[in-house]
């Protein structure tokens, strides 16, 4: 899974939706590969307004990257800087969580990541 | 200038769908100046050359485009409007190699002596280039339509006559590209790839956006998305849909066989009515084929009868983090998943974001199943591919930016989906396509025939 999709997603617990504590979900025991992938600027600049940018700094600071500035990237940043380009390309397109756990801040419920896919399905109770 | 499309006759109402959201992807202004489902035969008004061969770069149900030269009933008045209406372009053809070719659409002309006399016919065209048969520097075709039936009836001449000068063939080699049989994991549900392809265009699928599939299967909707350079995510309730058995027999392995996988955003495990894609604006379209029901009926994450059967929750809450734990499912309205997909669309699409979804209805209109509405979603193209009792549609909303959403429609929609809450019903009545489907789509007065009928014969 990649850290592009954990800022897309939070606990799919109704009652946690409206906790902010729900987002985003920590990854714990996490196993990272780094797969190698072209660079795709127009994807980029596209995603850029669509991100969290709290959210995707706690995440990289929780698997361990460095910091992230406190303020994104703006579309013309990213033109002109191909070093930011190619980081923010590394920890949202290239880095993946390929086993581990997806944890929930709010109901502490834990979503597997098995060979790279994240299962969301809830047990009946808290569907 | 005017354009003359060369439709492949099938799919018809998809056809002109798919142009008009390729003219939008591709920014260009296009006009149709004459189209008939009835007719591969559409003409069209485009600012250059080089607008029509963009249109192309992704018609999939485009054969080709082409200059329009002239359209008549008969060739007595066709000649008379080429020569009115193009003797400005000829110059510009006297010297260069070029070919003409005759395309009769439900017709024959089998004789090559007849041909050579048709072809002669346009001689007044200042042509001296060499002719060449492959790779001429112009292509002219001249273009009739016949009657249906046209050969066996031994009609004498064509309903309508066209002449155009060739600019640019579609992409419908894809469709052998994205060919299911040729693809290594498939199921039963995956969507053809002539439809998918079709599907992404109406989309508008593109460079640099986003699309998810959240009823994903084996991915042929986000594979056809990627194709036009979008980013594909995909999720399915059913977690061995997705992974397959691993490496070229899974979702992933088919974005690589396609080469593909740079395009591949990721695939999770997920039900729609508790999914966990933030309720934000950050997807540039969705496109699905939800499932229909027919063989088993919908499912929903929960269970069914909680309070008969408190096990199948206890159960639950031990044992969720095994791997092998199965969440259990409950029976799920048709109508209350369209509800779910649309309110899903409004959350989640940015403005003018599509989702175009396929939905099945039967071809009885009595037992035709209307086109679901939302406020936010103004319904942009309803195509139809019609089988012999049902019909499937494919259905493409737009996001209307919130500025334009009908503040007092809204309200009386969360008002009604409020009361409209459906529980412990059987899965018929939760699906009437289903209903329909099991019944062989008779009506119910069909039915209470039948049931006369049997009565009848059983007491005899
Ligand atoms: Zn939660």
């Amino acid at each position: 899974m990649k850290i592009l999709s954990l800022n897309f997603l939070t606990c799919a617990v109704k009652a946690c939706k409206s906790s902010s504590d729900s987002y985003p979900l920590h990854p714990k025991d996490a196993e990272l590969v780094q797969d190698e992938i072209e660079v795709n600027a127009q994807l980029l600049v596209n995603l850029l307004p669509r991100l969290d940018w709290t959210a995707l700094s706690t995440t990289a600071t929780e698997l361990g990257f460095p910091a992230l500035p406190p303020q994104p990237p703006s579309a013309e940043d990213l033109q002109a800087d191909d070093k930011t380009l190619r980081d923010l390309h590394n920890l949202l397109m290239e880095t993946q969580i390929m086993e581990g756990k997806l944890v929930c801040g709010n109901c502490g419920h834990e979503y597997a990541v098995r060979e790279g896919i994240a299962n969301f399905l809830l047990p009946s109770h808290l569907v | 200038m005017e354009y003359l499309i060369r439709f492949s006759q099938l799919h018809e109402t998809f056809r002109s769908a798919e142009i008009q959201a390729i003219a939008v992807i591709e920014g260009v202004d296009l006009r149709v100046i004459s189209y008939s489902d009835e007719s591969p035969f559409c003409v069209v008004r485009l600012p250059s050359e080089d607008a029509a061969r963009a249109i192309m770069r992704r018609s999939v149900l485009a054969h080709a485009i082409y200059e329009h030269w002239g359209t008549a009933d008969t060739y007595d008045e066709l000649h008379p409007i080429i020569k009115r209406d193009t003797a400005h372009l000829w110059p510009q053809y006297v010297e260069p190699s070029f070919k003409m070719n005759i395309d009769a659409y439900q017709g024959s002309r089998s004789s090559s002596k007849k041909q050579l006399a048709l072809i002669n016919s346009f001689s007044y065209l200042p042509f001296k280039g060499p002719i060449r048969l492959s790779c001429p520097d112009q292509e002219f075709t001249i273009f009739e339509q016949w009657e249906f039936d046209a050969v066996p009836l031994n009609l004498p001449s064509p309903l309508k006559v066209h002449f155009g000068r060739l600019i640019a063939c579609g992409v419908r080699d894809l469709i052998h590209t994205f060919d299911l049989k040729k693809r290594d994991y498939i199921s039963t549900t995956s969507m053809d790839s002539e439809l998918a392809l079709v599907t992404a265009n109406i989309a508008l699928a593109a460079p640099g956006k986003i699309f998810y599939d959240p009823f994903v299967g084996t991915g042929s909707f986000p594979i056809a998305c990627a194709h036009f350079g979008a980013l594909g995510l995909g999720s399915d309730i059913d977690g061995r849909s997705v992974r397959g058995d691993g490496g070229k027999k899974s979702l992933r392995g088919n974005f690589q066989q396609y080469g593909l996988e740079k395009l591949l955003g990721d695939v999770f495990v997920c039900d729609l009515t508790n999914s966990p894609v933030r309720r934000a604006r950050i997807l540039d379209g969705i496109v699905c084929d939800p499932p229909y029901g027919v063989r088993e009926g919908l499912k929903v994450l929960g269970c069914k009868d909680p309070e008969s059967t408190p096990w199948v929750v206890e159960k639950g809450r031990k044992m969720y983090r095994d791997p092998a734990f199965v969440a259990p499912k409950k029976p799920y309205s048709f109508m209350a998943m369209l509800d779910d997909i649309l309110n899903f669309a409004t959350d989640t699409l940015v403005d003018n974001g599509r989702i175009s979804f396929w939905m099945p209805t039967a071809n009885d209109e009595e037992q035709e199943i209307g086109v679901p509405t939302h406020p936010c979603l103004a319904i942009v193209v309803v195509c139809t591919q019609v089988f012999n009792k049902w019909s499937r549609r494919l259905i493409t909303y737009r996001r209307l930016p919130d500025a334009e959403v009908d503040l007092s429609a809204l309200a009386q929609q969360k008002k009604m989906k409020h009361e409209a809450q459906t529980n412990g019903i059987n899965a018929d009545d939760l699906n009437p396509f289903r209903r329909h489907y099991f019944r062989g789509f008779k009506s119910e007065q069909d039915l209470t025939d039948d049931a006369a009928t049997d009565k009848i014969l059983n007491t005899t």
